[in-house]
């Protein structure tokens, strides 16, 4: 091949020959990979000295890259460069940036706030990330709640209250909401009679004689529904004990029941059941204070707030 | 040492240093205009003073940590991008406009890599000399004489890539308080980076490489070739007024005049080699029109004063088109611009330019977006009404204070709820954001598919915006 021939002629050998004949080319690396090569141990030499690298007994040598950040107590740390410092100082610029409208947030009052429109920005935007990390669990991320779990927060009907100081009271404190299982006291007809008569004040379809029976009962101390209903059966807010006459139903599944007596059939299961898992926890100690102001009003903007 | 494959086949072809002369003439004049306007508006442009009320005094400024360009009285903000779309492609129009018409014009005369060359070459020739000079240099040993020349162009160069890219940088930042930041090293890391790496490849680009980046890099350069037409005008050498019937041939005793010249059958061209020693890229025109031409017209002036000196008539080389050199009888070349496809470019040019001036001068001194609230789409109220809730931003582009009402068209008066924001005041260059709620009694709701929400900033009622809007209702059960 004339290929060969050209490369027999151009390139050297090693000069040695093994059994007469038998010759080995010498054909050298590239230049350019031999200086990429060196090139890559000086920057891995660089790399030794800026970064940490080599262990150290018990520590490591720590690199020439220090980390100092100034930390929520005010206390000025440095560390040699790690990703978690790296974290570390990133998390405390933020939560520099975000103090001083913390310190309005503090100074100021819930209707102050809510009127500013500057504030009014900073709430919306680092309410939404409080709401969206500590809230939107139960209540989803828009606040619209689930039925028969989480209440709506985005209505005007509010078990607690949905002033400014109901909601911090709620957020702070928690709820834990309570209703009796009413079906080893009453029987199958009278929970019948009480649903019917339930479903009448919010003008659900229902059976007349029976919702008769049930308001004598309601009012009555068989069933004692007036005491925490309340005689109008309107709810009492310090109890948590919703309205019934609103056409809004957190625990019964009335909205998605297609037919009147299916709605019914939902009151006569609350009834039945009572209840146990309106419960809210407290946030008193797992928020700050001005984090806990700032749901307040976002949650407050939500559309409900009175 | 050897000699493996590797040195044999070289990959690359290897420069041929290109010693230019230096030429008078009318395409010289031009350019060298062209060079000082654009030096005046580049490095200047950063340092003129323009008050404002909320950024430095700056008249250009692009602030890119305040997400928005500041030129002169126009501020420009990332929801204008469609200006820059529209920039971009009234420059590519006006390259192909151009390129149809005259060649590489934009090579020759107007692009940053053949200014910056040309403003080196002429540092090297203010220390080293005329070509002849350079030459010897070149070819000298490196004494004292060629280490002081070479070396202080090379310094000289780096200083005029610093300067560069220093004035690169001072567009993105008040420059008075750059310069001083730099050389107090207060900088920030990407102004050194920027201003650095700036540095390194203008000093490449315009001082080492020079025409390779034309012949080798830039793809503008290629892709203008398929623009060219037989009408375009470029620049050629008159073959057969050059070479005649013999060729060309020097101007010898008995061969001087153009009468002797013609009875010898000679071509008007004395073979003197001023048109290649002038060429920034290193060819000879006479071999024809050719890719690394980057027509910048200094062969013209070349031959055009040694066409004087010997009193022969102009125009040896000169622009012209294909089309008219090859006729039987060559008419005086002229611009051949009633060609569909420039004027196709020349319309669409004058379209596009048109809408970002008209874009421009009637763009509203503000910009609205309104979001519907859709987590949850619709709350259904305890009295049965429905109630949707939307997201209203408004960012003010105006320079100073504006308030701003909002108001419903299309739902009664009442239904819309704008909480304690029926009016808003937004800083220039801010954004306000109010939450609105409607309110719709379940008729009225079922009936209500859209409405408008219109904004109007106080005191301009002729700039309101109205935006339609959904509302959304529970889908009725049976």
């Amino acid at each position: 091949m004339s290929e060969q021939k050209l490369q027999s002629q151009t390139v050297q050998t090693t000069g040695h020959a093994w059994d007469g004949d038998l010759q080995e080319y010498n054909n050298p690396l590239p230049v350019w990979w031999v200086y990429t090569f060196y090139a890559t141990a000086i920057f891995a030499i660089v790399y030794w000295i800026i970064y940490p690298s080599w262990p150290m007994g018990k520590g490591w040598i720590g690199g020439m890259s220090d980390i100092t950040y100034v930390n929520s107590a005010g206390e000025t740390k440095t560390h040699s460069w790690n990703t978690r410092a790296l974290l570390l100082q990133d998390l405390n610029k933020a939560a520099a940036a975000q103090k001083p409208y913390f310190d309005k947030v503090a100074a100021m009052s819930y209707e102050q706030i809510a009127k500013d429109p500057e504030m009014n920005g900073f709430i919306l935007s680092s309410g939404k990330a409080l709401f969206a990390d500590n809230c939107a669990a139960c209540h989803q991320s828009g606040g619209q709640g689930v039925v028969g779990f989480f209440p709506n927060l985005t209505d005007d009907d509010w078990l607690y209250g949905g002033s400014f100081d109901k909601i911090h009271e709620t957020v702070t404190g928690g709820r834990r909401g309570y209703m009796p299982t009413f079906s080893e006291v009453l029987s199958g007809e009278q929970i019948d009679q009480l649903a019917n008569y339930v479903a009448g004040l919010s003008g659900i379809g229902h059976d007349a004689a029976k919702a008769a029976a049930g308001n004598v009962l309601f009012h009555s101390d068989t069933a004692a529904c007036y005491y925490c209903h309340g005689v109008d059966a309107k709810g009492r807010k310090d109890i948590g004990a919703p309205n019934l006459t609103d056409g809004i139903w957190l625990w019964a599944g009335v909205a998605a029941a297609p037919t009147g007596e299916g709605k019914v059939a939902a009151i006569r299961t609350v009834i039945g059941n009572g209840l146990s898992k309106g419960v809210m926890p407290a946030w008193a100690g797992r928020l700050s204070p001005e984090q806990i102001k700032v749901l307040t009003v976002y949650v407050h903007e939500l559309g409900g707030g009175q | 040492m050897q000699t493996g494959l590797e040195d044999q086949l070289a990959l690359y072809q290897k420069r041929i240093p290109i010693f230019t002369r230096s030429v008078k003439g009318r395409f010289r004049r031009f350019k060298t205009s062209v060079l000082v306007l654009a030096y005046v508006i580049f490095f200047g442009l950063p340092w003129l003073p323009w008050s404002r009320l909320d950024a430095p005094a700056q008249a250009v400024l692009f602030d890119v940590l305040g997400r928005r360009f500041l030129i002169f009285g126009l501020t420009v903000y990332p929801q204008d991008v469609v200006w820059l779309a529209l920039l971009l492609f009234i420059a590519a129009i006006l390259l192909f406009f151009v390129t149809g018409l005259v060649g590489r014009a934009f090579c020759g005369y107007f692009c940053f890599q053949t200014l910056w060359t040309d403003f080196y070459i002429w540092i090297e020739r203010k220390i080293q000399g005329e070509r002849p000079a350079r030459v010897r240099l070149f070819r000298q040993p490196w004494d004292r004489e060629k280490v002081i020349k070479v070396g202080g162009t090379h310094a000289l160069w780096l200083l005029a890539s610093f300067w560069t890219g220093l004035t690169f940088a001072a567009y993105f930042t008040y420059a008075p308080q750059l310069v001083m930041d730099f050389f107090t090293g207060q900088a920030a890391a990407a102004a050194y980076i920027t201003i650095g790496i700036l540095t390194l490849s203008t000093y490449a680009a315009a001082g080492l490489m020079r025409e390779q980046i034309c012949t080798y890099v830039c793809p503008y350069g290629r892709f203008q070739s398929v623009m060219y037409e037989a009408e375009t005008l470029a620049v050629h050498y008159d073959v057969k007024r050059g070479e005649a019937a013999h060729g060309r041939a020097t101007a010898r005793a008995g061969q001087r005049t153009l009468a002797e010249r013609q009875e010898k059958g000679l071509g008007d061209c004395v073979d003197c080699g001023l048109c290649v020693q002038v060429c920034p890229v290193g060819i000879d025109i006479r071999d024809g029109l050719q890719y690394k031409c980057i027509s910048c017209g200094l062969c013209i002036d070349a031959c055009n004063t040694i066409m004087d000196s010997f009193a022969f008539p102009r125009g040896l080389i000169r622009y012209d088109s294909e089309k008219n050199l090859a006729a039987a009888t060559p008419a005086a070349p002229k611009l051949h611009w009633t060609r569909l496809k420039i004027i196709g470019y020349g319309v669409a040019l004058v379209l596009m330019s048109a809408y970002l001036v008209y874009s421009i001068s009637t763009r509203g001194s503000f910009d609205r977006a309104v979001s519907q609230i859709r987590q949850p789409l619709y709350v259904v109220l305890s009295n049965g009404d429905i109630r949707n809730r939307y997201q209203i931003r408004i960012t003010n582009k105006a320079g100073q204070d504006q308030t701003y009402q909002i108001t419903a068209r299309g739902i009664p008066a009442d239904a819309l709820d704008l909480g304690h924001f029926r009016e808003i005041t937004v800083k220039p260059g801010h954004s306000g954001l109010v939450q609105a709620g409607v309110r719709l009694p379940p008729a009225l709701a079922a009936k209500t598919q859209h409405f408008e929400l219109i904004i109007v900033p106080q005191g301009k009622p002729a700039e309101a915006r109205s935006e339609a809007v959904r509302f959304d209702t529970p889908s009725p059960h049976p």
